[in-house]
């Protein structure tokens, strides 16, 4: 396939998903309005454009499938949209059905290239079915939209071309056939548009045979089209051309004015021009006169001066300013139909363009460091302070580098609208679904990695957390469950909380199902956080039934190890009768940290700078009861130690005065003994790799100024490794 | 010589080709040994290889190339010797392995000498006991003027899905202890 062509293929798979995305939350949020009440014209708006829209595009590409379905769908909402067909949540059950099925419709068509199946194809004549009885049997074609076509055409008396065409003038861009893109085919697609009346082909851009390029498009049109779409779905079939050619879409009954400014904006000359608006029927032979006139007469009013048509006619009297100020913004949207609605200005990037770019800049981290180092070594105080500038120069560009790859939670968190939805429906239960904190950002590859174990979390919750009705009322708890997630930064690491009202883990049943599973002995009560943490455990689970959503047993072990692996951890806090808050808590990115380098025998490590709380000196009566307790006393807390010399299995003496680097995690603080403080250092994490990934305590690799490896501490890991060291110690239980 | 030697990047060349019958021949644990040339990416000096704690002998650490972390396999501890002590021609080959994902990864081989690239055309099948090593370590048996040298099978000797589990259980050894 033409790369050009696979590059927009991978375009329409982007921009359907999203669109789809917007068609389910528009239909929540109509759901969520209930039953009887006005809908909501901007939501239902907002679902007709997406359905709309995915048509529009796939149609270019030629997926039968699903123009074929999205326009019934289409004219369902149509009516909707129109008032003449209630909205009712049979109806809107209905339509996410439908907005699966074109997922799975796009999913199958245009990603892996098939065609539908039997199974696929049999599910579209069900829904198809149960749509054209809610439409009461009438021909799906037969919906049109009124609104649009009114609301588009600006009809005023006398100065108007009186003809009902759309007329479009098109002047390909010479690429557009290396792009991939074949004028005839934009020309077929408008075809299923409308009728096109007229069409006047225009050879004028041809050179002499001799600079002729065979790749290259010198073709123009002038198009006459009867349609009663809107102006964003005609412009929609240039969509692909846009970009190289000059295109020109005037409504019918548009101002002669228009069509004057549309002759003299085009490169051919303008009485040519002119005989061809005639000719298509654009206009009538009288019409070109007086447009032709009132712009003779404007040029010479103004010799020279290019002032804009529009304001002529104003200076003129003939049109109010207000009028002009509706009709270029009117153009000025038909130029660009996403940038209308308050939707935010999006630049779609390759995610290896991204990935590069942030290697690279963390090589330039690494390369800074280094300047950095030498220019303190060298103690030249002039140099010192540009490569401070410089430093702080490359953090900046580090954080904005980083920030590109950020995006907001809120829609990971959005998805939930319609888990929620589909599970409280499907398990009878009434559950609200409460959201905050979605502005909170994190690294785009951590949200992707997020979404599958939060699914699992929010399935637990409604599933096994939120009790039925009748329970919670008597309970005394509001009928309405509540399931919560919230998102926030704390201390260099995100948290996200999944917390529901329910009934709480039940304690008493873990610890039966975890003798019968034998991860507790007979006799043992561990205590309260070892309890809840033992649902962590691979094929646990406390369900009494195995449902559809969960009780399998796999669900929050596989929580778990998805978490781990992208550096975070999970904690569980339960109320009984009160309800359960799962927190997990993941590094901000996957990328860049600020790391604090520490000396161990002639190796160097990086502690996470985020993990760092104080430094200190262990010398004299300090270090005499360090090493006689494996704890210290730290201003009146108790603190206990790690010897990395000795965890690591080190040889070699320590040397006299070791320091301490207290560390923190999750609310537990550890001193970590070594021999030597070096400073701060950014650094850029990079993998260990498949040999390394069974190993605890390192979580990646990082290369120092001076070229060599060091690497880098994994706090959390290491906080574990000495809570299993200290478990197995003897005279303890073991 | 901090790059004596560089072979193609890739190993897809059809089996046929001379080049599969070339192989890079060097020292470790006191043995000449061979490993096809379409495997070696390049031959690098000794130097500035970070221990990695907490694993068994046969990981040596990591190095840095050119930006990218690289373990660092010590062959003859790999193969079930004493590890290696470093010399004055001791040297790290980077090989370059298919992964199951379709990925390639390189690893670093620690050897005590390079010796040549040769020709051998003639391979005999591995005897079934007898080598100083685990028979699937070896590929085969090539025959150069009236001695044998063994020809490593690298997925099997290399075998990072082997290896990491056994630093796994080093680990769990370790911190249980």
């Amino acid at each position: 396939m033409n790369l050009d062509l696979e590059l927009a293929r991978q375009t329409f798979l982007t921009e359907s998903r999203d669109l789809l995305v917007a068609f389910e939350d528009g239909l929540l949020a109509l759901e969520a309005a209930g039953d009887g009440v006005p809908v909501d014209a901007e939501q239902i708006n907002a679902v007709f454009r997406a359905a709309h829209t995915i048509k529009g595009s796939a149609g270019l590409f030629g997926y039968d499938a699903i123009v074929a379905f999205t326009h019934v769908v289409e004219n369902a909402l149509d009516r909707v949209r129109a008032g003449t067909l209630a909205w009712t949540r049979p109806l809107g059950g209905l339509l996410l059905d439908c907005r699966d099925h074109i997922d799975a419709l796009v999913a199958c068509t245009a990603e892996r290239g098939e065609t539908p199946d039997a199974a696929m194809r049999s599910r579209d004549a069900e829904l198809l079915a149960a749509l054209q009885q809610i439409l009461g049997g009438q021909p799906a074609a037969a919906a049109v939209p009124a609104g649009v076509a009114a609301a588009e055409v600006e009809r005023c008396a006398g100065d108007c071309a009186s003809a009902d065409t759309w007329h479009i003038s098109i002047r390909f861009g010479t690429n557009v056939l290396q792009n991939g893109m074949d004028p005839l085919t934009v020309l077929r697609y408008l075809g299923t548009l409308g009728r096109i009346v007229h069409v006047t082909t225009l050879l004028d851009a041809l050179p002499e045979p001799a600079a002729f390029d065979a790749e290259h498009c010198y073709l123009g049109c002038e198009i006459d089209l009867a349609s009663s779409e809107d102006r964003e779905t005609i412009a929609g079939a240039f969509e692909f051309v846009r970009a190289d050619s000059v295109v020109h879409i005037l409504p019918p009954h548009s101002r002669l004015a228009e069509y004057v400014e549309l002759i003299r904006s085009l490169p051919e000359d303008d009485a040519r021009l002119g005989e061809i608006l005639v000719a298509g029927g654009a206009l009538t032979a009288e019409e070109l006169d007086v447009a032709l006139g009132r712009q003779a007469a404007a040029d010479l009013q103004a010799p020279g001066a290019h002032r804009p048509l529009g304001e002529l006619l104003v200076d003129q009297g003939l049109v109010a300013p207000a009028v002009v100020e509706t009709a270029l913004d009117k153009q000025q949207r038909a130029r660009d139909p996403r940038s209308s609605g308050g939707e935010q200005r999006q630049l779609r990037i390759r995610a290896d363009k991204l990935d590069e770019l942030i290697n690279r800049v963390g090589e330039l981290v690494i390369a800074s460091a280094a300047t950095a180092l030498l220019a303190r070594r060298n103690k030249d105080p002039e140099l010192h302070e540009a490569t401070a500038a410089l430093g702080a120069l490359v953090e900046a560009i580090r954080d904005s580098a980083l920030n590109l790859r950020t995006v907001p939670i809120g829609e990971t968190f959005a998805r939930f609208r319609r888990v929620v939805h589909d599970l409280s429906r499907e398990l009878g239960k009434d559950i609200e679904l409460e959201l905050s904190g979605e502005d909170t950002e994190l690294d785009k590859s951590v949200v992707e990695r997020i979404a599958d174990p939060l699914t699992h979390l929010v399935r637990n919750s409604l599933d096994h957390g939120i009790e039925p009705a009748e329970v919670r009322i008597a309970h005394g708890k509001p009928a309405r469950g509540t399931l919560r997630l919230d998102a926030r930064h704390d201390s260099g690491s995100i948290v996200i909380e999944v917390s529901d009202d329910g009934g709480g883990l039940n304690r008493e049943r873990i610890l039966e199902r975890a003798r019968e599973r034998g991860l507790v002995r007979a006799g043992e009560t561990p205590g309260d956080a070892e309890t809840l943490k033992l649902i962590f455990e691979p094929g646990f689970s406390t369900a009494p039934a195995v449902t559809s959503l969960s009780g399998r047993g796999v669900g929050m072990d596989v929580v778990r190890r998805a978490i781990e692996a992208l550096r975070g951890s999970i904690e569980l806090e339960s109320e009984p009768g009160h309800g359960t808050t799962v927190r997990i808590r993941l590094p901000l990115t996957l990328a860049i940290i600020d790391g604090f380098l520490v000396g161990v025998d002639g190796a160097t490590y990086v502690v996470p700078l985020d993990n760092v709380v104080e430094c200190v000196e262990l010398a004299g009566a300090t270090a005499r009861e360090a090493e006689r307790n494996g704890y210290l006393n730290l201003r009146g807390r108790v603190l206990p130690l790690l010897r990395l010399r000795a965890h690591f299995g080190l040889a070699g003496e320590p040397p006299r005065r070791e320091n301490l680097v207290v560390v923190s995690y999750a609310g537990l603080q550890v001193g970590l003994v070594v021999d030597r403080l070096l400073g701060e250092f950014q650094t850029v994490i990079k993998p260990l790799g498949r040999l390394f990934t069974q190993v605890r305590g390192f979580s990646g690799a990082t290369i120092l100024g001076s070229g060599a490896v060091a690497l880098i501490l994994d706090v959390p890991g290491l906080i574990a490794a000495g809570q299993q060291a200290a478990r197995s110690v003897p005279g303890l239980a073991a | 010589m901090s790059k004596a030697l560089t072979a193609p990047r890739s190993a897809a060349v059809p089996a046929a080709s001379a080049e599969s019958r070339q192989f890079l021949t060097f020292a470790a644990g006191g043995e000449t040994l061979a490993l096809g040339i379409l495997h070696v990416r390049e031959i690098i000096e000794y130097g500035r290889v970070t221990a990695v704690p907490m694993l068994p002998a046969f990981v040596r650490g990591v190095i840095n190339l050119r930006g990218s972390v690289v373990p660092v396999i010590d062959l003859s501890a790999r193969l079930g010797r004493a590890p290696s002590t470093i010399g004055r021609r001791s040297c790290i080959v980077i090989v370059e392995l298919p992964e199951s994902d379709g990925e390639r990864r390189e690893l670093g081989l620690l050897v005590d000498a390079v010796s040549a690239v040769i020709d051998i055309p003639e391979i005999e099948p591995p005897p079934s006991f007898g080598a100083r090593m685990r028979p699937d370590f070896i590929l085969g048996m090539g025959k150069l003027d009236e001695r044998f040298v063994v020809i490593l099978d690298p997925t099997q000797t290399l075998s990072l899905d082997e290896m990491a589990a056994l630093a796994g259980n080093l680990d769990a050894g370790v911190n249980g202890a």
